[in-house]
């Protein structure tokens, strides 16, 4: 399968450096470059994970890295998820910055305890005391036809969790200032990556720049509905915006919202002040999802402006499939996206 | 190709004061030295005494659960072995080496009270928080240890766990991580012969606790864990050997729980009698009172004295825990993150709850939720 294919976005962000150039790189250079670029700023960073040394990185996210900082900290475990997510955390607790990464988060699983029940709560269960500055990142959903146990989206999963934050980039723009954000935050971040998108290329510029946390992206402007996404589905929901203009003669209003946690739930309540309508595209399950979220906030803080019942578009209530035409068939598309948005503005 | 043995292992095991109070003078050579004795003789005494001060506190309503640390206050021992720059990484049975190493007394009681400032750990002294999901926090310590080397700091990590949490994940991993990456790191299992109800017996079938370090490449031995010279000799040569050959140790202090698992169970319920008596006669407090006896260096009347001294010491501790200002309920949202998100804010500053919504015509409802 062809990695999505990035699309014109508008630039919403006043304060950063254009997206329109020819410094075009794919999203897995942006990781590495944000990544980079943080370590020579600041020693206290290093990376560790399964892979992420000599191998170059299980996806090629860390190429060239171990040379560039050596074994001290670009650092290969053993198979030992919830033992290096501890180790990081102990790491920050004493004053380092780690970038672990999972080689894919479905296997962070294993680590639950450390992720969920240490890094969120170390802050708070001793009296704001020790913080952990700490960036998990890795592989996020599903589309590589690698079955069911392989193919976690967990932001649905993690964001119920108080205490950390949570990160889902689109596109190599935001990858890098995203992440590099990330890096800097004083608290716990889960920085959710795609496989299907490492080899996304767009204009990444030269010059330095953060993508702040909790301030979503308007990429498209319309009045017909609002589109809320995040992570690779924003991708589709551009696709949708395009095909909207042309074959229905409307334009949608598509927001990114770059963060799970904080949710930027202002600008979503503003775009559907102006739309009325808003569909939700999320990739992952639909029961307690994100979408159920954005839709219940929305319920909660605007419910007399809709003027059609909020859309959710999810993956379906099951596991993944392994057939890669069922696992098509199972992810939120552009196909069930306008779906979804004609039967909200019909 | 013929049979040959490839590996070889042992165990040894260290007693140097026995229970009698008798001291293997060989062993004990370049140990403690006898002020040091005194010292933890006192400070043991004190800890068992804010034991039962504190079991008295639950029973009475003052304390939610609280785990005695009774009987295992040999421990202590490893704090005069330790530096200042040492980190102590615990779990919740090694009172006397965290208050030897700079913890103020308050801070365990506020903690068992059920207040997070417990956990407010005073600049300049390095313990990590009371650990509660069993085993999580040995990786800490390796995390610890890891920046500790990275920053070439000339101390170790010393993590203290129970051997019930032997059986958890996170101990191997620990333990792998330590040895792969030779981080200044020393594991102490206190092998209280109890997990709960669970017996060491149904906790592994193992000989040792110490010999499940070897797979992993650490330096592993057994100690009387209620011998304070054994405790520092092993603790000692642990932390230089950490410290020389980047070498981790599992020292398994080989103990009782004299006490109950927490104030929540009964130990009688699952233990033998006959097992408990014959424990009490290997207290360490005992052990240690003899020795300072036959040495001249105790007496009825200091005895005295030090109860008299632990009862004012144990007394203030409780008051200093109960006389902090109690908390409201905007402290709910405190240290949520290290920079309260506007959302929080909102929570605090309106409803409370986030589901009761904020908007301006609920004004009403968000008075009657400030008067809760
Ligand atoms: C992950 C986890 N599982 C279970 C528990 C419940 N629990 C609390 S203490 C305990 C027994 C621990 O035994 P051991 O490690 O021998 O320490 P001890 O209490 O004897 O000092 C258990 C099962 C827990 N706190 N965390
Ligand atoms: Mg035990």
């Amino acid at each position: 399968m062809p990695a999505t294919e990035e699309k014109t976005r508008t630039n919403t962000d006043a304060d950063l450096p254009s997206r329109e150039g020819d410094r075009v790189i794919q999203f897995r250079e942006a990781l590495r470059e944000a990544m980079t670029e943080e370590m020579h700023r600041d020693k206290r960073i290093f990376l560790m994970g399964e892979e992420v040394a000599e191998y170059q990185g299980a996806y090629k996210v860390s190429q060239g890295m171990l040379d560039e900082f050596g074994p001290k900290r670009i650092i290969d475990t053993p198979i030992s998820e919830n033992g290096f997510a501890g180790l990081g955390i102990g790491a920050a607790m004493y004053g380092l910055r780690p970038i672990i990464e999972f080689m894919s988060w479905s296997f962070s699983l294993v680590a639950a305890d450390q992720i969920l029940n240490n890094a969120p709560k170390m802050l708070y269960m001793s009296g704001g005391q020790w913080g952990c500055p700490i960036v998990f990142r890795g592989n996020n959903g599903a589309g590589g036809q690698l079955g069911s146990t392989h193919s976690w989206c967990v932001e649905a999963l993690y964001s119920n969790v108080p205490g950390l934050k949570i990160a889902i980039p689109s596109c190599p723009y935001d990858a890098k200032g995203l992440l590099k954000t990330a890096i800097r935050d004083d608290d716990p971040v889960f920085f959710l990556e795609s496989e299907r998108m490492l080899g996304d290329k767009a204009h990444v510029p030269e010059e330095e720049y953060l993508v702040p946390f909790g301030k979503a992206a308007r990429l498209r402007e319309g009045d017909a509905c609002t589109l809320v996404s995040f992570g690779r589905p924003v991708n589709f929901c551009l696709e949708a915006a395009d095909t909207l203009r042309e074959e229905d003669g409307i334009e949608v209003d598509v927001l990114d919202m770059r963060t799970i946690r904080p949710l930027d739930t202002a600008a979503i309540i503003e775009s559907l002040k102006r739309t009325n309508r808003i569909v939700v595209v999320d990739q992952s399950w639909p029961f307690a999802s994100v979408a159920t979220e954005v839709i219940t906030q929305v319920c909660e803080k605007a419910f007399d402006w809709l003027d059609h019942p909020p859309i959710r578009v999810n993956a379906d209530d099951v596991p993944t499939p392994y057939s890669k035409p069922l696992e098509q068939a199972y992810l939120p598309h552009v196909g069930k996206i306008l779906e979804a948005v004609r039967r909200a503005v019909g | 190709m013929p049979t040959k043995v490839i590996y070889n292992a042992k165990i040894n095991q260290i007693q140097i004061l026995d229970e009698n109070g008798k001291l293997d003078e060989k062993l004990a050579r370049g140990g403690l030295k006898d002020a040091q004795v005194l010292k933890l003789y006192e400070h043991m005494s004190i800890c068992r005494h804010y034991d039962e001060v504190a079991f008295k506190l639950q029973r009475s309503g003052r304390m939610g659960t609280y785990p005695q640390n009774m009987g295992q206050e040999a421990i202590g021992a490893v704090a005069l072995a330790a530096i200042r720059a040492d980190w102590m990484v615990p779990c919740y049975r090694e009172n006397a080496a965290l208050f030897l190493h700079g913890l103020p007394m308050e801070k365990i009681l506020l903690h068992w009270m059920g207040d997070e400032r417990g956990n407010q750990i005073p600049e300049g002294v390095n313990i990590t928080p009371i650990s509660i999901p069993i085993g999580t926090h040995m990786l800490h310590a390796a995390g610890i240890a890891w920046a500790l080397k990275l920053r070439k700091e000339d101390a170790v990590a010393f993590t203290f766990f129970g051997d019930g949490a032997t059986s958890e994940g996170d101990f191997h991993e620990a333990m792998n991580f330590a040895c792969t990456l030779k981080l200044p790191c020393v594991f102490i299992c206190q092998n209280n012969q109890w997990a709960i109800s669970v017996p060491r017996s149904k906790q592994t079938a193992s000989e040792t606790f110490a010999q499940k370090g070897l797979a992993y490449g650490a330096e592993c031995l057994q100690i009387d864990g209620n011998d304070v010279f054994a405790v520092y000799k092993a603790a000692k040569d642990a932390r230089a050997r950490a410290l020389k050959d980047g070498k981790p140790t599992l020292i398994e202090a080989y103990t009782y729980r004299l006490g109950d698992h927490t104030t929540a169970d009964d130990a009688r319920r699952y233990r033998d009698a006959k097992e408990l008596e014959m424990w009490r006669l290997r207290d360490p407090l005992i052990r240690t009172r003899k020795y300072l006896e036959a040495k001249d260096l105790w007496s009825d009347d200091k005895q005295k004295t030090l109860e008299a001294k632990a009862k004012e010491i144990v007394t203030k501790v409780v008051k200093n825990a109960e006389g902090i200002e109690k908390p409201t309920n905007d402290d709910i949202f405190d240290h949520t993150f290290a920079e309260l998100p506007e959302e929080i804010i909102r929570q605090r500053d309106t409803m409370h709850t986030h589901s009761l919504g904020q908007r301006p015509e609920q004004e009403t409802l968000r008075a009657s939720a400030r008067g809760v």
